[in-house]
C-alpha cells in the first residue's frame, strides 16, 4: 500500500507536510521477508490493476467449447482453460485473477479504514486525556468485547450481502487494537518537551498533533493498516466460504465456497480450489511478512 | 612513560596506557586513548572529565562489562597482581561484584522492578556469596543498616523507594560480597543538593569504616572537593593530569583543569563574582587532531602544541599532560581572568 | 489588589501577582477513588508573591517542593485549582482565547534537557519558524528574525547552523537554540527551568552568561527555577525557597547566601557543594528521607526533617512573616 501513497501525496499542494510524513515512513526494505511480501504485494496489485487484460475469459460467464458443449469441469489445458473451469463452465484462470481485485480492495479499504480510524481516535484520546479519553477508551473495551465473525454475519443478515459489510465490520470492530496502541504512543510524546515547546510557542492543538505528534506515530498506523490487510482478506473469504458473501462478485473465497459446493474434492479437482487458497495464503503471509519489517524498523532490538 | 611518574606506593589498581575502542560502522573510535593512574588502597578517587570524555568508558572497562561494540584495545589493568585487561572472562566474573563492585549512575537501572530489594539482594548474596537463606537475611539488614535505611524497608520494591533511598539500595548491592573497590559512576548526579550531601557523606563514612577503595566518576569538580583524596582529570580520552586533591584543585596544572575550576559557582565566595565558560566543543574522537587535544579550546597554545604533548610530573605523583606544565604556576595567574579565555574563543 | 491597580495603570510596576496560589490534583485514578483511597498531592499549596518588572527570582527547592508546578502555573500550562495569578493586571484563569494567543507571545519557557525540548525530525530553522508562524510573522521577515535571535544567544555564525538536525548540535549550542525560540518574540517574562543541569560544566558559565546577558539587555522579568543556590545566585536577584509546595522563604539572594534564616534555607545553603578542598564537612542540619507530596505532614510541612522543630509546628502552618528584608514562614520568626 505505501509504495502507491507516497508518489500522488508528495506530490500535492501541501507537500511540506505531506512530505515531512512520508519520510517518517520508511519501507522495511533491510528484512528479506519484508522484501519478499512487498514483491507479493506488487505482483498481486499489477494483477489486479490489469485483470482485464490478463484474464482470459469473463469471470462470470458461462463458457462453452467450441462443439457448444457446456465447458464444466474441464481440467487444466483442455480446450485451451490454463486452469481449467468449475462445474457451472466458468475459467478458474480468471475468477482468480478477479478475485486478487476484490482480496486487495477489500484489503486495502479494511486497512485504511482500520488505521485511520484507530489512529484518529488514538491521537485524541491520548492528547486530550481526561474525559474525551475516558469515553473513547471505554467505547474501544466495548468494541473489543465484540465477537468479530459473528459480529460480520450479523451485519451482513441486516445489509445486503455484499464484500463491503467486512470493510465496514472492520471498521466498527477493528479500530480498537490500533486506537489503544497509538493512544499509549501519544501518552509518551505528548509528555515531550517539544510538545510542550510548541504549546509555549503559541501552537494551536490541531497544529501540534498534525506536526509534532501524527509524523511519529505514522509508522505505527502503517504496521496496524498491513496487519488489518491480511484481517480482511481473511474474513472476507470466512464470510463467503460460510455463504454470506456477494454471489454477484468473484473473490477467492467465493471461489472455495463455489468449490466446496460443488463437491469439486470429489471430483479430485484440485485446480478449482488450490488456487484460490494458495493465493489467500500468499497475501495474508505477505502481509504479516511487511508487518514484521515495520516491527523491527520499529522496535529495532525485539526481533534480532 | 616511566612508571616512576605515576605510581602510588603499593597502589591496589594501576591502569597503564588503557586503550579502549568503540566500533562505528567500519571505523573505530577511540573513546579512551593512553590512560595510566593509580588507585592507591583505602582512598577516593575521582575520575573527572566532560561528557565524552572517556570516564564512563574507563569504569565500565575496569569491570569489563561493556557495550557489545566496545573493546579494550591495548594496556593493562592491574589488580591485586592480575591484569584484568587479559584474564578470561571466566576469571573476571569471580571477581566482579566479590572484588570489584559497580555502583550505576540510575540505581533503578540495576534493580529489577518485580522483586522486592530483599530478593534481590538476597539472591545476590546466596548465588555469588555462598550464604544460605538464614544468613542472607541478616547480612541484607546489616547492609540496609549500613546505607542508612530501615531494614523494615527491604520487602520494599523498588519503585517504592525515592531517589536517594535508591541510590543508598545501589550502595547496599554493590557492598554485598565485601569488595575491596567500588566504581561509581555518577552516583549523585540525578539527586537533589540536600540528599547528594547525604549520599557522599554515607560513602565516605564507609569507605573510611571498611577501608575500601573507590572511583567516583562524575563530572562536577565540587564532590571530588567533598570527598575525593585523588583526582584524574580527564580529556578527549586522555588524562589531563593527575595528582591528590588538594593539588588539582587548588594548583590545577593543565589549563583545562583550570578552566574547569573558573566555570564552576562557588557559593563560598563573597559575592557571585562571573563565570568564565570554555568555549568551543571536545574533539570529535572518530577523527582526533594531532597532538594536544584541548589546543583548539585552549588559551595558551603554541606551535609546538601540534605535537603530541609529554607527561610532565610538576609535583611528585602530580603527572600533567602539556608542554607547557613547566610554567603552570604562571599559566594559573592568566587563566584566573576571564579575559584569557575570552580570547581563544 | 492587583485586581485594582491591574486594569487601571497599565504600566503597573508589578508584573505578576500570585495571591494564594494552589494546583491540587487527585493521584490513583477512579478506582482509587471509588476505595476511598485516592490521594491529593497538593504540588503548589497556597503560595502568595509578586514579581516585578524586570525582577530575576530564583525558586529554589528540592524536587517535588512545586518549583516547576509553579513555573507551569505562571505561563497558563496549568490552571490553579484555587486562587489567583494576575499577569499585567489580567487573571490567568479567565484569559480568553485571543488574549491567550497574545500571553503566549509575552511568556515563554526555557527548557530544562535540550535534547527533549526540539524536535529531532526538525532542523533548527522549522524549529525556530514554529513561534512566528503562530505569532503571524510574514515568511520574509523570519530567517532575519532568527539570525538575529540566534545572535542575541552568541550563537557563532548562526546562518551555518540553520538547516541542521538537533542531533548535530552539542548540548550547549542546542540549549542556545532553545533560549533563542523563548526569546525569538521578544517575551517580557520568562520562565528558565534548571536550563543548565543537562549541561557539562565547561558549557554550564556560557549559557549562564548568555541568560543574564539577554535578561539585562532585553530587561526580561526571569524567575529561575532550580535546586543548587550556587546557580540561583549567579542569575538572580531575589530567592524563593519551596519546600512541599509552600513558600519557606523569600528574600534576596545575597542575604539568604550570608545569613539564612529558616531551618530548611539553612540546610539547603549548606548542602550546595563547593569546588573547595576546604570546606565544612557536618552533618546537614535537616533529617533524613525525602518530602513526601502524598503525605505531608500537619502544621509546617518542614517539622518531620526540622531540627529546630517544637510543638507548635504540628498544630499551626506558620504564616509568612517579614523579617528584615525577608519574609519567612517559620515559628521561630
Amino acid at each position: 500500500m505505501p509504495e502507491i501513497a507516497v508518489p500522488t501525496m508528495a506530490r500535492s499542494r501541501r507537500a511540506n507536510i505531506f512530505a515531512r510524513m512520508f519520510r517518517a515512513l520508511k519501507l522495511p526494505t533491510n528484512d528479506p521477508f519484508a522484501v519478499a511480501g512487498l514483491l507479493i504485494y506488487l505482483v498481486f496489485i499489477i494483477t489486479a490493476i490489469f485483470a482485464d487484460s490478463i484474464a482470459t475469459h469473463d469471470p462470470n460467464e458461462i463458457l462453452y467449447t467450441p462443439a457448444y458443449d457446456l465447458a464444466a469441469d474441464l481440467r487444466p489445458g483442455q480446450e485451451g482453460f490454463v486452469m481449467g473451469t468449475t462445474s457451472l463452465g466458468r475459467d478458474v484462470f480468471s475468477q482468480l485473477v478477479y478475485g486478487s481485485r476484490s482480496a486487495l480492495l477489500i484489503g486495502i479499504t479494511a486497512a485504511f479504514m482500520v488505521a485511520l480510524i484507530g489512529s484518529v481516535i488514538g491521537l485524541v484520546a491520548g492528547y486530550f486525556g481526561r474525559w474525551v479519553d475516558t469515553v473513547l477508551m471505554r467505547l474501544a473495551d466495548i468494541a473489543f468485547g465484540i465477537p468479530f465473525l459473528p459480529f460480520v454475519i450479523v451485519l451482513a443478515a441486516f445489509l445486503k450481502p455484499s464484500i463491503w459489510n467486512v470493510v465496514i465490520a472492520m471498521a466498527l470492530v477493528l479500530w480498537r487494537d490500533t486506537a489503544r496502541v497509538i493512544r499509549s504512543q501519544v501518552l509518551t510524546l505528548r509528555s515531550r518537551g517539544y510538545v510542550e515547546a510548541a504549546r509555549v510557542a503559541g501552537s494551536s492543538h490541531f497544529k501540534i498533533i498534525l506536526r509534532h505528534i501524527a509524523p511519529n506515530i505514522l509508522p505505527l498506523s502503517f504496521l496496524y493498516g498491513s496487519i488489518a490487510i491480511g484481517w480482511a482478506i481473511l474474513t472476507e473469504a470466512s464470510i463467503s466460504f460460510l455463504g454470506f458473501g456477494d454471489p454477484d462478485s468473484i473473490s477467492w473465497g467465493y471461489m472455495l465456497q463455489d468449490a466446496f459446493a460443488s463437491q469439486a474434492l470429489a471430483k479430485q479437482a484440485y485446480y478449482w480450489f488450490v488456487p484460490p487458497g494458495v493465493c489467500i495464503i500468499l497475501v495474508v503471509s505477505a502481509g504479516f511478512f511487511i508487518t514484521r519489517g515495520y516491527e523491527n524498523l520499529l522496535f529495532p532490538k525485539l526481533g534480532r | 612513560m616511566t612508571e616512576s611518574l605515576l605510581s602510588v606506593r603499593d597502589p591496589l589498581l594501576s591502569v597503564r596506557d588503557l586503550r579502549v575502542s568503540y566500533q562505528v560502522g567500519r571505523n573505530f573510535v577511540h573513546a579512551v586513548d593512553g590512560a595510566s593512574f593509580d588507585v592507591p588502597k583505602g582512598s577516593i578517587t575521582g575520575l573527572v572529565g566532560e561528557s565524552g570524555c572517556g570516564k564512563t568508558t574507563i569504569a565500565r572497562a575496569l569491570t569489563r562489562v561493556m557495550a557489545d561494540n566496545a573493546s579494550i584495545s591495548g594496556g593493562q589493568i592491574l589488580f591485586d597482581g592480575k591484569d584484568l585487561a587479559k584474564i578470561p572472562e571466566r576469571e573476571m566474573n569471580a571477581l566482579r561484584w566479590r572484588d570489584i563492585a559497580f555502583v550505576p549512575q540510575s540505581a533503578m537501572n540495576s534493580l529489577d522492578p518485580v522483586y522486592t530489594v530483599e530478593y534481590q539482594l538476597g539472591e545476590v548474596l546466596r548465588r555469588r556469596g555462598g550464604l544460605d537463606r538464614r544468613q542472607a537475611r541478616a547480612r541484607c539488614e546489616e547492609l540496609f543498616e549500613m546505607v542508612g535505611i530501615d531494614p523494615g524497608r527491604l520487602t520494599d520494591y523498588p519503585h517504592q523507594f525515592s531517589g536517594g533511598m535508591r541510590q543508598r539500595v545501589a550502595i547496599a548491592l554493590a557492598l554485598a560480597l565485601n569488595p575491596k573497590l567500588i566504581i561509581a559512576d555518577e552516583p549523585v548526579t540525578a539527586l537533589d543538593v540536600i540528599v547528594q550531601r547525604q549520599i557522599l557523606d554515607q560513602l565516605k563514612e564507609l569507605q573510611e569504616r571498611l577501608g575500601l577503595s573507590v572511583i567516583l566518576v562524575t563530572h562536577d569538580i565540587s564532590v571530588v572537593a567533598y570527598i575525593c583524596d585523588r583526582t584524574v582529570v580527564m580529556y578527549a580520552g586522555k588524562v589531563a593530569e593527575s595528582g591528590t586533591m588538594q593539588a588539582t584543585l587548588t594548583a590545577p596544572s593543565h589549563p583545562y583543569s583550570m578552566g574547569l575550576r573558573n566555570a564552576f559557582p562557588d557559593l563560598q565566595s563573597a559575592a557571585a563574582g562571573i563565570l568564565t565558560p570554555i568555549e568551543g566543543a571536545p574533539p570529535n574522537l572518530a577523527n582526533p587532531p594531532a597532538g594536544c587535544r584541548f589546543k583548539q579550546r585552549c588559551p595558551f597554545a603554541l606551535d609546538l602544541c601540534g605535537a603530541e604533548p609529554p607527561v610532565i610530573e610538576v609535583a611528585p605523583g602530580h603527572p600533567v599532560l602539556c608542554h607547557r606544565a613547566k610554567e603552570s604556576a604562571a599559566l594559573r595567574i592568566d587563566a584566573a581572568r576571564t579575559e584569557t579565555w575570552m580570547a581563544s574563543a | 489588589m492587583n485586581m485594582m491597580m491591574g486594569k487601571a495603570t497599565r504600566k503597573t510596576e508589578v508584573l505578576i501577582s500570585i495571591h494564594e496560589a494552589r494546583l491540587h490534583y487527585a493521584v490513583g485514578g477512579a478506582f482509587a477513588a471509588m476505595r476511598g483511597k485516592s490521594t491529593v498531592v497538593k504540588a503548589v499549596d497556597g503560595v502568595t508573591f509578586d514579581i516585578r518588572r524586570s525582577e530575576s527570582v530564583g525558586l529554589l527547592g528540592e524536587s517535588g517542593c512545586g518549583k516547576t508546578s509553579m513555573g507551569r502555573l505562571l505561563l497558563k500550562l496549568e490552571d490553579t485549582t484555587d486562587g489567583t495569578i494576575h499577569f499585567d493586571g489580567e487573571e490567568l484563569t479567565k484569559i480568553q482565547r485571543k488574549r491567550l494567543k497574545e500571553f503566549r507571545t509575552r511568556a515563554q519557557l526555557i527548557f530544562q534537557n535540550p535534547f527533549d525540548a526540539v524536535n529531532p525530525r526538525f532542523t533548527i530553522r522549522q524549529t525556530l519558524s514554529e513561534p512566528l508562524e503562530n505569532a503571524g510573522i510574514k515568511r520574509s521577515e523570519r530567517e532575519a528574525r532568527i539570525i538575529a535571535a540566534l545572535e542575541l544567544v552568541r550563537l557563532p555564525e548562526p546562518a551555518q547552523f540553520l538547516d541542521r538536525y538537533p542531533h548535530q548540535l552539542s548540548g550547549g549550542q542546542l540549549q542556545r537554540v532553545v533560549m533563542a525560540r523563548a526569546l525569538i518574540l521578544q517575551p517580557e517574562f520568562v520562565v528558565a527551568d534548571e536550563p543548565v543541569s543537562m549541561l557539562d560544566v565547561s558549557v554550564r558559565a556560557g549559557v549562564l552568561n548568555v541568560f543574564r546577558d539577554v535578561r539585562d539587555r532585553l530587561g526580561l522579568t526571569a524567575i529561575y527555577i532550580s535546586h543548587d543556590l550556587a546557580l540561583v545566585r549567579y542569575v538572580c536577584e531575589r530567592t524563593i525557597v519551596m519546600y512541599l509546595g509552600r513558600i519557606m522563604e523569600d528574600g534576596p539572594t545575597e542575604d539568604i547566601v550570608h545569613q539564612p534564616l529558616h531551618p530548611y534555607t539553612k540546610a539547603l545553603v549548606a548542602a550546595v557543594p563547593v569546588p573547595n578542598p576546604d570546606q565544612s564537612h557536618d552533618p546537614l542540619p535537616i533529617g533524613r528521607g525525602a518530602p513526601d507530596p502524598r503525605n505531608p505532614p500537619s502544621g509546617c510541612v518542614f517539622r518531620d526533617r526540622c531540627p529546630q522543630a517544637f510543638e507548635r509546628c504540628a498544630a499551626e502552618v506558620p504564616q509568612p512573616r517579614p523579617v528584615g528584608t525577608r519574609s519567612v514562614a517559620c515559628h521561630l520568626f
